[in-house]
């Protein structure tokens, strides 16, 4: 698209591009270090991310402010105002992934006081899943490419798939043996948070589709996870 | 996102006031207006927006006949009112501009008082039976114009005594004394402060219940609050016409974006 | 709110609009100082011309006044007529024609005689009778006609004094000549300073000068028959020239189309504004008195003549005023529905009238002063009577002022300024009138 005739009008939306792929980068490592926390049993590095949520949270307040006073001056129209708009409900999207990021920290250092059960295996392979989604989604970000937002949107499916079946492993592990109910029960936690950052990955795919062809994605996206249908219902705190 | 707002124009009860087919514009030798095919929804407001000298206005100007009084312009093309071609020769200029009333971009009051600046229109159709029923009129007009509060009490005082906001209310309320079906507003808020551009906004809001209204502004923020339907003119051709959420959220051509984003040129 | 952009990369500053200075530098002082010289001397020029166009006027008024005041007052001596039957007509003669007949001069002149008994040779009697005006006899005489019974009594009356006396006793008679070659001889001169001593020789307020008309005595001479030769003439042109100039003008600036044609009719429309007025009265000449066979020296013609010239003026003014209307009160009328009849009689013709009205007076001035073009058609005669219709024999005021100028008599000199005061008063009036109609009908819109 051609330059603004207002040339620092231009120089805002880049400024809150920034913003908003800084953000996501760090939700990215944050998710990234929390698992990296399990997988070593790094209770410190887990504390770490605990505390490290904060900054996400003070990028999301910069993102809004700058949002809404590029509204309030610029009345925008059109592209920029999908692309403003958009950029508020992204960071608020990321922000969340952030929280998600931070719990699974929490119940690292929790785990990391039981014993080591086996299905911790699938954790990171999980996470590198969502990792990879969140990635694609900033660099669809960055190029407004809704193909690959697209790509992303439809790539969930996956994730949710590994979750349903790890739901089971624990199921079953815990049924067999009772002294692993803790460690599984923080670890079914901390699955179901990784499939919720996929989750929060796909909106703003959708988000990202919105921005650039005006409109939402018309059908529904596929979805892999079934546990809604095991015995166990989902805790609501964390939703 | 896909839901419109009350705003919308329901696509099953519209019924269409005016239609032009490939209207064009020439002034002597110089095309103007290439083509213009639009319909102008009844009981809706119609903003026509795009860069100066793109030919919104000369194509406002065509629906009421207001550009025979120029000299070397012609039009041609078809334009429709309720499916009577305004430019047959058989049609009354005279009795077309009753039809098609307009108000112009700078408020153009008569230098006479304000009664009879809302007087005249029905004096010269011969719309009222006696003094009380033109007094009626001028006082209906003034009421739907929202001047009657403002003015009721001082209507032989002049009519370009009145603030420009005042005056522009002035001139919707003589246009609408004659009864017409359809406004034409030439950029009726360019010379007004932001109170009296709302006031007018407000009216036309009012308006739309029961006249057909076309506007031409540049400001796109105006078009955006007071419209139903916009179009897009950029040099005299008519690049897109949409429901306003659509032009003002997800205009299909590139023309159409690069100008209400400010990125023109 | 702060600035948003404050932690990002600072876009290029252009350098130059920083740099402080270069209006406060020496070389900068001095240009200012030459540019505000320049302005002092031009202003100096410009009071100066307008000094001397102001000095230049009081000049040509202060003369005009001055020469011309005396001529409202006017020499008249009392005297005692005794009206004798035998020297007028039988008492209870009503008839006009024999009373007039009656030998008045005897009576003034046994008047005088009363005065100064010792008076006998004839040539002193003559000179005592040219103490009295010509014009008294028939002044009298037309007092007894119009009353008859005044036959056989008498009658204390102030008559004119002869024209030459009236300079003498308004000292515009150089007396140090030899009394050979004066107008006024030294007996003259003691009758009256005799007359004046007893109060019966005095200035009076000249009556006859508002009232009368041409003569050939200066002390009889009225500007009555110019003023109303005037009226007329302006009549004519008024009727004339007001609607069909406004009627043009309508019709070339509201109606007509754009084309060669017009535009040839707009270009020879400001020609002949600037034809000289002379041209307009060969014009008369040739085709209202000689193809049409009109009168000669009828205001009428005038009229149709000045009107002829002021036409263009009045098209012009007209135009201009229709022009000034605002277009968008032209718009706002039609896009009512008004047909283009009736936007220019609602809207554009009232705006317009003052201006028209405005243009049309200063046109209506400048014919009242307007003279070469009547003496072509002959309205420069010697007319003794007060017009009574626009085709009877008139002069107008200008003419009437062009003729006594001409005139070899020293009494003349006095009236043609006086005439040019009357003139100027009226011209004065009428710019006066153009001024009130623009102010009180400034732009309303």
């Amino acid at each position: 698209m051609p330059q603004h005739i207002v040339q620092r009008y231009d120089d805002e939306l880049k400024k809150l591009s920034t913003l908003i792929v800084q953000m996501g980068g760090l939700a990215e490592s944050q998710l990234a270090a929390a698992v990296d926390a399990i997988v070593k049993r790094d209770s410190k590095l887990a504390e770490e991310v605990v505390q490290g949520d904060a900054k996400i949270d003070a990028l999301r307040n910069q993102v809004d402010d700058f949002a809404i006073e590029m509204l309030a001056r610029r009345q925008p129209m059109a592209a920029d105002l999908r692309v403003i708009v958009a950029a508020l409900r992204i960071s608020s999207e990321i922000e969340r992934i952030g929280d998600y990021a931070k719990n699974v920290g929490k119940r690292a250092v929790a785990l990391n006081q039981a014993p080591l059960v086996r299905p911790v295996h699938a954790i990171p392979r999980m996470a590198a899943l969502v990792q990879a989604l969140i990635k694609d989604t900033l660099d669809a970000y960055i190029t407004d490419d809704a193909a690959k937002a697209d790509a992303v949107w439809a790539r969930d499916e996956e994730v949710d798939d590994l979750y349903t079946s790890l739901f089971r492993e624990l199921l079953t592990y815990m049924m067999e043996d009772p002294r692993s109910i803790t460690p599984c029960t923080h670890l079914l936690f901390i699955a179901k948070n990784i499939e919720r950052i996929g989750d929060h990955a796909t909106n703003i795919a959708e988000l990202i589709h919105y921005t650039v062809l005006g409109e939402m994605p018309k059908e529904d996206r596929p979805k892999g996870d079934d546990t809604a249908y095991a015995v166990v219902n989902v805790p609501g705190g964390q939703r | 996102m896909q839901n419109g707002t009350h705003n919308d124009l329901r696509q099953s009860e519209i019924e269409i006031k005016m239609v032009t087919r490939k209207v064009g514009v020439f002034y002597g030798e110089k095309q103007a207006l290439y083509d213009v095919d639009l319909d102008i929804p009844a009981r809706a407001v119609t903003a026509l927006i795009g860069p100066s000298g793109c030919g919104k206005s000369t194509f406002l100007r065509c629906l009421n006949r207001m550009n025979d009084t120029i000299r070397d312009c012609r039009v041609v093309g078809d334009i429709t009112l309720d499916k009577l071609d305004v430019y047959d020769s058989k049609v009354d200029v005279v009795q077309l501009r009753a039809r098609v009333g307009m108000v112009f971009q700078k408020a153009n009051p008569f230098p006479k008082s304000i009664y009879e600046n809302v007087a005249y229109g029905p004096r010269i159709h011969g719309l009222a039976e006696n003094t009380e029923h033109l007094d009626h009129i001028v006082e209906t007009s003034l009421k739907q114009a929202g001047l009657w509060k403002e003015v009721g009490n001082r209507l032989q005082e002049s009519g370009t005594g009145l603030s420009g906001g005042q005056q522009q209310r002035l001139c919707i309320a003589r246009a609408i004394a004659v009864a017409p079906e359809v406004i034409l507003m030439d950029e009726p808020c360019s010379a007004l402060d932001p109170i009296a551009t709302a006031h007018i906004e407000e009216l036309m809001d009012e308006l739309r219940e029961q006249y057909t209204i076309v506007i031409v502004t540049h400001s796109m923020q105006q078009a955006a609050r007071v419209s139903q339907k916009t179009a897009f003119f950029h040099l005299g051709n008519l690049v897109e016409t949409d429901d306003t959420r659509v032009i003002f959220t997800n205009p299909k051509d590139e023309r159409t974006q690069g100008y209400i984003t400010g990125r023109f040129g | 709110m702060t600035d948003i952009l404050a932690d990002t990369v600072p876009r290029q500053q252009p350098a130059a609009a920083l740099t402080p200075g270069i209006h406060m530098t020496d070389a900068a002082n001095k240009r200012l100082k030459a540019r505000y010289a320049a302005e002092r001397r031009f202003k100096l020029i410009g009071l100066a011309a307008i000094l001397f166009s102001l000095a230049a006027l009081v000049i040509l008024l202060t003369t005009i006044a001055s020469n011309g005041f005396t001529a409202f007052q006017q020499t008249h001596i009392r005297l005692d007529l005794q009206l004798s039957a035998e020297q007028i007509a039988p008492v209870g003669t009503t008839d006009v024609r024999q009373i007039m007949q009656g030998n008045y001069g005897a009576v003034i002149l046994a008047a005088l005689q009363k005065k100064f008994p010792e008076v006998q040779s004839r040539g002193e009697r003559r000179r005592l009778q040219a103490l009295v005006s010509a014009g008294a006899e028939s002044q009298v005489g037309r007092m007894v006609a119009a009353d008859p019974s005044l036959i056989g009594q008498s009658l204390s009356i102030w008559l004119p004094t002869s024209s030459d006396i009236d300079m003498f006793v308004k000292k515009q008679v150089d007396t140090t000549v030899p009394e050979e070659q004066r107008r006024v001889n030294d007996a003259q001169v003691r009758w009256i300073d005799s007359l004046k001593a007893s109060g019966d020789l005095e200035l009076r307020f000249n009556t006859r000068f508002f009232t009368g008309a041409d003569s050939r005595e200066p002390e009889l001479v009225g500007i009555w028959g110019g003023v109303v030769g005037s009226f007329y003439t302006l009549l004519v042109t008024l009727l004339v020239a007001f609607p069909l100039g406004i009627m043009a003008a309508i019709y070339l600036e509201e109606f007509a189309p754009k084309n060669r044609w017009t535009e040839t009719i707009e270009v020879n429309i400001n020609n002949l504004a600037a034809v000289p007025s002379i041209v307009y009265g060969l014009l008369g000449l040739a085709v209202f008195i000689g193809f049409f066979g009109m009168p000669r020296s009828a205001p009428f013609v005038g009229g149709l003549v000045l009107a002829l010239m002021s036409l263009p003026v009045i098209i012009i003014a007209s135009r201009a005023a229709l022009r000034a209307v605002p277009p968008s009160i032209r718009q706002a009328a039609l896009g009512l529905g008004a047909s283009p009849l009736q936007v220019v009689l609602h809207h554009v013709l009232p705006l317009a009238m003052p201006g028209i009205l405005t243009g049309t007076i200063i046109a209506m001035a400048h014919a009242l002063g307007e003279t070469a073009p009547l003496l072509m058609i002959g309205m420069v005669a010697f007319i003794v009577d007060i017009p009574a219709t626009p085709v009877d024999a008139a002069t107008v005021l200008p003419v009437q002022i062009f003729m006594w100028a001409d005139s070899s008599e020293r009494g003349f000199v006095e009236k043609t300024s006086a005439a040019i005061i009357v003139l100027l008063v009226f011209l004065l009036l009428m710019n006066l009138a153009a001024i009130l109609l623009r102010k009180k009908f400034e732009r309303r819109w």
